[in-house]
């Protein structure tokens, strides 16, 4: 069969894999992400290891150094400064994360000439993902994996409601610098196959489609986390045959799922069960408020 | 009937407390106070007065400008604990009530470090939970979103978080604010039976009539401590001008 024939190579076997595990992380990264108010933080993170990533190959080391040193460095300084200062977190984002990508941007047209494609680090590519790249998103995503499920409660409880945590005990910025860690880890793995610019959007649009979809805390892990993998798998197949960065069409996967989840929302708003007296029955009908509506 | 007796020793001694936002201006400005064990205690004063404030400094949320709380043990045979074990609610307003959580998720918050290392609910603590929502009369919803539920019903939902973990002291923040006269009284006459069982209370309010009134002891507070009794005593007009700052 046609759709068997990319499995023949091992490159694409290779990034199907890898692909479906981040879609995954990504998704179930998200739910936390999205309920924290914080997505900006995976846009600006991705942004700033870009900056960390050309600096390691101007000097000669292996990019994952400057990136986890860079990426690791923003997210604790975004947490810091935002706790510390009364200055909002989305303006402390876009402060230091732009200006990492803005170094990187700097450094590739000032003379240096990189042995690296830096368009795959941009946009993702399918051919970049490497045996260690490999790894790495394993190590990353079992880590991730493990911090999800211990710090399930802590996590919830410090999203949920921030004061009452830390008077249960919780501490409350640790949770935060560790989460800012672990997320920034998962951009640094995610970095050659989805690429820096587009991978806030894999890490949202399943959690948010989640989010539409279902009111279950639960529900919403497990549904964002499929609509993750879906996504991840299909956008990293269409860029195959397309020859298209893979990052773009697991985004725009992504995107098409989460509006397809808003037309569903509206198609239930509209189709909702309701009563007229004793008679429970559906149909389409304009919503004057709440249940109220005409025939 | 309202428990009115109280135990001799305090359960938090709280001296020459200053704390304020902006320098040069503290919202509590030398505040003094004994908190008896066993004593329900309503925080009365107008918005900006510093009631919240005041709860955040006990709580450890804030850090005081001037002064010390003291947490005091039962006795000095108690080696159980360092410190009293309390039951906290927020205020309304500062809850997202669109976050996908059943009632029985956000009271298992309360017991966050005693119900296992698995992110799920284990059953003994599930059976917990669900006792102490039909004490509070509401256990029929204890699979319902938050936001589904009245606000008189979420105020119980925050109240059972507050108390699940067996609270020496229950700090609740406006546990009445937007609530209809029945569902107010109801919160009432639910927490006078708690403090009835020996538990210490501490509610804050700008409700005169509805709340102080009904409560047994009560700290009119504007930054500073007006005055502080039993309400149908100290309540007169001229502590009322005084705390909520108007002019005779």
């Amino acid at each position: 069969m046609d759709f068997l024939v990319p499995f023949q190579y091992e490159f694409f076997t290779r990034g199907i894999i890898v692909s479906l595990i981040l879609g995954a992380i990504c998704g179930m990264l998200g739910v936390y992400v999205v309920l924290r108010g914080m997505s900006y933080i995976g846009h600006g993170l991705s942004h700033a290891v870009f900056g960390g990533a050309v600096s390691s190959y101007i000097i000669g080391l292996n990019f994952y150094i400057g990136a986890s040193i860079w990426g690791f460095l923003s997210a604790i300084l975004i947490t810091e400064i935002n706790k510390r200062y009364k200055i909002k977190a989305d303006a402390v984002i876009g402060i230091i994360t732009t200006a990492g990508f803005a170094l990187g941007v700097l450094l590739m047209n000032v003379g240096y000439s990189p042995i690296k494609n830096f368009e795959s680090l941009l946009f993702g590519n399918i051919l970049s993902v490497t045996d260690f790249d490999f790894f790495i998103i394993l190590v990353v995503s079992i880590a991730t994996v493990l911090f999800l499920f211990f710090y399930q409660k802590i996590l919830l409880f410090t999203i949920f409601d921030t004061d009452t945590a830390k008077v249960y005990g919780i501490k409350t910025d640790r949770t935060d610098i560790i989460f800012s860690l672990v997320l920034a880890g998962v951009v640094i793995s995610a970095m050659n196959s989805i690429g820096v610019t587009l991978l806030a959007v894999a890490i949202i649009a399943p959690a948010a489609s989640a989010r539409l979809l279902t009111n279950n805390f639960s529900k919403m892990l497990i549904l964002s986390t499929m609509i993750g993998t879906i996504t991840a798998f299909f956008g990293m197949y269409a860029s195959f045959y397309i020859d298209a960065p893979s990052g773009s069409t697991i985004v725009l996967f992504g995107a098409a799922i989460f509006g397809v989840s808003i037309l569903y929302v509206y198609l239930k708003r509209l189709h909702h069960m309701h009563y007229h007296g004793d008679k429970k029955h559906s149909h389409s009908h304009i919503h004057v408020d709440e249940h109220r509506h005409e025939h | 009937m309202v428990n009115d007796k109280v135990t001799v020793s305090n359960i938090i001694e709280i001296r020459n407390l200053s704390f304020g936002y902006k320098y040069h201006d503290p919202i509590i400005d030398g505040v003094s106070l004994d908190i008896p064990r066993g004593r329900f205690i309503g925080l009365l004063g107008p918005s900006g007065a510093g009631k919240t404030t005041l709860l955040k400094l006990i709580l450890g949320l804030n850090k005081p400008w001037n002064g010390n709380i003291k947490f005091r043990k039962k006795n000095d045979r108690d080696k159980t604990k360092e410190f009293p074990s309390i039951g906290y609610s927020p205020q309304a307003e500062s809850v997202d009530w669109d976050f996908p959580i059943t009632v029985t998720e956000l009271v298992s918050m309360g017991l966050w470090n005693s119900s296992g290392v698995f992110p799920w609910i284990n059953n003994n603590t599930k059976k917990r939970i669900r006792i102490l929502l039909d004490e509070l009369e509401i256990g029929k919803y204890h699979n319902r979103q938050i936001r589904e539920l009245s606000g008189g019903e979420q105020k119980r939902v925050f109240l059972a978080r507050a108390l699940i973990n067996n609270p020496d002291i229950l700090i609740l923040d406006e546990p009445t604010s937007g609530l209809d006269p029945l569902s107010r009284e109801n919160i009432i006459q639910k927490l006078i039976e708690i403090n009835n069982s020996g538990i210490t209370i501490m509610i804050t309010t700008h409700d005169i009539d509805g709340v102080a009134k009904k409560i047994p002891w009560v700290i009119c507070l504007n930054r500073q401590i007006v005055s502080q009794g039993n309400p149908n005593v100290i309540l007169s007009e001229n502590t009322i001008y005084k705390t909520y700052g108007l002019k005779e």
